[in-house]
């Protein structure tokens, strides 16, 4: 993908300054770039399905895998070669081609995703996220396009067509009800997605996630406090965007997409062998890419203070360790909620996430305007607070009534 | 600004998988798998977006069109079961592949002819509507600019129609809950069943 974008950033010099002048070194250092996301992004699938095995054994007082490798860390490799020798079914009933295609579309934007993520840098000591690779400044990230955060809800769009097709093509029913769930559901939790990461953009005012995580690491609220997306958002952005994120993965307590008592496996039920291993390290992925994501957005990236040594050093630990919170929450999350039902799941989605987001939207907007004007904040946060408690009154009284005159059309 | 050797190639390739997208649209008689071509195609015009320096237009065509619509479209396929082939041997218009054929090489024809004796002015390579037009600040920036200085009536009037649009579609989506259903002698008033005349006859 880097091709594409290397043309955009040759209008108004801003990006990476890597890319202001392509030459041979340029193009070495990002192949090497993509070449140590890739080989990281598989190392670390790799240790968070033995992390999440592992820990979750932990909450549930088992041992977990322990044989393969100390603590059985190698456990993840022996699936991994015992996949590649099992037999590779094809369903008669499936559409091959689709059949084939689908696991591919679950890897690509799970991969592609990461490209825009900023893992480490200095942003110590107006820095602002520069490094030094073989006398070249650049950003440790892949690619820092104009429209980044507009890219993530892009391919997180896109990240529906794996689980979709796989389920219709393998021309069985318990898939297709599986894939018909996700697709409806990563379609209605994509909005509630993108409006608390609107929210971001609009306090951090721009769209690149370089220049967000940079806005984020100024000081912040009273100088002491960090300048973080979700101190500024006012908190409640980020707890949509963790649930909506939650959701758009599939993940507890909202895998419906595979809820094992009603759907078999649902929609990889007809996959085995490395295609099934291919789905199982998607969902992976894009659980450790959308942990950096909530990073990137909400807690201000890989900046933090150095402290000794490198500034760069600094950045990628503080992004490790941020990342590693929300790795160890979805693991939480697995080991201790129920899954819900399907109609709670559209009912949060659609009746609250969304106009809570959209409103949330509203009142920091409002603010941002009072700030612009110079007008008093308190007394337009105020205002805008009763505005939003009094929508908030009238969408829960319209819901009410409408799920009343349900109930009575069905004892009629 | 020079046309870079990357952009030939990445506008080589996109043309590549735009054009065989669309001709897979027509092409493959399963509807999913034309559904499928869409997406190629529209893919590779967001990638042509990116190429003339348009990243907001590439990004709200993923986002919308392959990331949105499409999904719908299969969506539907899906859920109403049309995942069987189509019978492409039937028309239901009489001599619509004749005028199709006519009205495509019209098209093409009217392309070609303008393109090529349009002058030199036509096709100079410059980037015209899609890229910056001021060089130092970003594309989202100044269609945000435009789009709430300029044009900010055209914007108010959209949203007013996507609103009732929605609108709309919830009232009719409602059923009526007074309406008594009808009695058996108007059944006349009902639309008349295009499927299946012959069932009628046993009928009657």
């Amino acid at each position: 993908m880097s091709a594409p974008f290397a043309g955009s950033l040759l209008v108004g010099q801003t990006g990476d300054p890597l890319l202001f002048s392509v030459d041979a070194v340029a193009v070495g250092i990002v192949i090497l770039k993509v070449l140590v996301i890739f080989a990281l992004l598989l190392v670390a699938t790799m240790f968070m399905v033995w992390f999440e095995r592992k820990l979750i054994s932990d909450m549930q007082n088992r041992i977990g895998p322990n044989l393969a490798g100390p603590f059985g860390i190698l456990q993840t490799l022996a699936d991994g070669i015992k996949f590649f020798f099992k037999e590779d079914v094809i369903p008669d009933k499936s559409q091959r081609k689709v059949f084939i295609l689908a696991p591919y579309l679950a890897f690509v934007p799970a991969f592609l995703l990461f490209a825009v993520v900023p893992f480490g840098g200095d942003f110590n000591g107006g820095n602002d996220g520069m490094v030094t690779i073989f006398g070249r400044d650049t950003y440790l990230q892949l690619a820092d396009p104009p429209i980044g955060v507009l890219f993530i809800l892009a391919m997180s769009s896109l990240a529906v067509y794996g689980a979709m097709l796989a389920g219709w093509s393998s021309g069985s029913k318990y898939p297709l009800l599986g894939s018909v769930r996700a697709s409806a559901q990563m379609v209605s939790y994509e909005a509630a997605l993108g409006l608390s990461a609107a929210a971001v953009v609009l306090v951090t005012g721009t769209l690149s996630t370089h220049s967000m995580v940079t806005s984020q690491a100024g000081d912040g609220p009273w100088g002491v406090l960090p300048n973080w997306g979700i101190l500024l958002t006012l908190g409640v952005p980020f707890v949509i965007f963790v649930i909506a994120g939650t959701a758009e993965l599939n993940r507890p307590p909202f895998d419906l997409v595979e809820a094992e008592q009603e759907l078999v496996g649902g929609f990889h039920t007809e996959y085995s062998s490395i295609r099934f291993a291919l789905f199982f390290l998607a969902e992976f992925m894009n659980t450790i890419t959308m942990s950096a994501i909530f990073v990137t957005l909400f807690l201000g990236g890989p900046s933090g203070p150095a402290f000794f040594g490198p500034g760069w050093m600094w950045g990628v630990i503080w992004f490790l360790a941020k990342v590693f919170i929300f790795l160890f929450m979805f693991v939480w999350f697995r080991a201790t909620l129920p899954r819900m039902r399907y109609d709670q799941l559209m009912d949060l989605g659609w009746k609250v996430l969304i106009p809570l987001a959209l409103g949330w939207f509203l009142v920091l907007a409002s603010l941002e305007v009072a700030d612009a004007r110079q007008w008093n904040r308190w007394v337009v946060g105020a205002i805008a607070a009763v505005v939003l408690v009094g929508g908030a009154a009238l969408l829960r009284k319209s819901v009410r009534s409408g799920a009343a005159l349900r109930a009575e059309e069905v004892l009629d | 600004m020079e046309t870079t050797a990357v952009e030939y190639v990445v506008f080589a390739l996109c043309a590549v998988i735009v054009l065989a997208g669309a001709f897979g649209v027509i092409w493959f008689r399963n509807p999913v798998q034309a559904a499928l071509s869409l997406v190629a195609t529209l893919f590779g015009v967001a990638v042509l977006f990116l190429n003339m320096n348009a990243q907001f237009l590439a990004a709200v065509q993923v986002i919308v069109y392959t990331g949105a619509i499409v999904v719908l479209i299969l969506f539907v396929i899906m859920l109403l079961g049309v995942d069987v082939e189509e019978d492409l041997e039937e028309e239901p218009l009489v001599g619509q592949r004749v005028i199709a054929l006519v009205i495509a090489a019209g098209v093409a024809g009217l392309v070609v002819a303008g393109v090529t004796l349009g002058g030199a002015d036509l096709v100079s390579g410059a980037r015209s509507v899609t890229g910056s037009i001021v060089d130092d600040v970003s594309n989202i920036e100044q269609i945000g600019r435009l789009l709430f200085t300029e044009y900010v009536f055209a914007l108010e009037i959209t949203a007013v129609l996507l609103t009732i649009a929605v609108i709309a579609a919830v009232v009719m989506s409602r059923r009526p809950s007074e309406v008594e259903p009808l009695p058996a002698e108007n059944a006349s008033m009902e639309p008349p069943e295009p499927m299946e005349p012959e069932a009628e006859e046993v009928f009657d």
